[in-house]
């Protein structure tokens, strides 16, 4: 399994991710910079890490949503390649049209920095598969621009197709219909305000982010 | 020449940050504020070359997000 993170001016959890992905796969993640225009070959698995990239100037992930290894990242998400965005990167996946909606000042405008439950609303993807539909697990989130927003007819339509991958059990930020984490149209790409790789350790206070990069990255017991 | 850019958000979308600094003027004592609405005003200096279709571009790419912003193109 190949994996690659890539890294913005700015990104801060590119190296908790790259742990949880040398953690699970035994291999350790190419570090790819924003300025590359191609991906390593043979990348099966591409993250886009928390941070504040380029200092969330314009928009969160705005920026970063237009650097040159983005247009790799679309083409290799067109391909089926499986494309994780935390926090940040669910901004800038939602930034270049890779995800529907965007993500918004937290309704209380203060920066969400805690541990929160999540329901699993679909556990047939690739990234959820290894729970159960319905469970709850619990996710850090740390974030101040979580609030999801699409119009109602967006809403209703990736409810509709199962897209909504994790919803917040208690109001978090304000987002639309508390939706925490959507799939693409195709089910590889994935957007997710919490954060999985902070959860893949018993020293991290919790273990429930594991699953999600054992079922992505195929290496599931 | 310069271009002036106006970055509002979208009727219906909520703006927080909008409703916060309304609070803060009525804790200031201004009475007679309905609502409040926080945009982005972004200045160019673009070569004469550069037509309505060139701005209009750059704004739907990038200056505004249309999920939830509308843009207004002044140029004077």
């Amino acid at each position: 399994m190949k994996t690659a993170v890539i890294v913005f001016p700015g990104s801060n959890c590119d190296r908790d991710m790259a742990v949880a992905l040398e953690t699970v796969t035994g291999r350790a993640p190419a570090m790819v910079w924003h300025r590359e225009t191609a991906l390593p070959d043979g990348t099966d698995f591409i993250a886009l890490p928390g941070g504040f990239s380029y200092g969330d100037y314009l928009r969160s992930g705005a920026m970063a949503a237009r650097s040159p290894i983005l247009r790799a990242v679309a083409d290799a998400a067109a391909r089926g390649v499986p494309v994780l965005g935390v926090c940040n990167g669910f901004q800038v996946l939602t930034e270049a049209g890779l995800l529907p909606g965007a993500l918004m000042r937290n309704a209380g405008l203060n920066f969400v920095c805690r541990t929160v439950s999540l329901k699993v609303e679909n556990s047939q993807s690739l990234f959820t598969a290894a729970y159960q539909a319905g469970e709850t697990i619990d996710i850090p989130v740390a974030h101040h621009d979580g609030n999801y927003f699409a119009d109602a007819a967006t809403l209703d339509r990736i409810e509709g197709e199962g897209r909504v991958a994790f919803r917040y059990l208690d109001g978090v930020n304000g987002s639309a219909r508390d939706i925490a984490g959507v799939l693409g149209d195709a089910g590889n790409v994935l957007g997710m305000m919490p954060h999985p790789e902070r959860a893949i350790d018993r020293a991290h206070g919790g273990t429930d982010g594991l699953r999600l990069f054992e079922a992505a990255l195929g290496v599931l017991a | 020449m310069k271009v002036n850019v106006y970055v509002t958000l979208k009727t219906g979308v909520l703006d927080p940050q909008g409703k916060a600094i309304h609070h803060a003027l009525e804790g200031l004592g201004f009475a007679g504020v309905s609502d409040v609405r926080a945009g982005r005003f972004i200045e160019l200096e673009v070569a004469d070359d550069v037509t309505d279709a060139d701005l209009d571009a750059m704004c739907a790419k990038l200056l505004a997000n249309t999920v939830i912003e509308n843009y207004r193109i002044e140029r004077p």
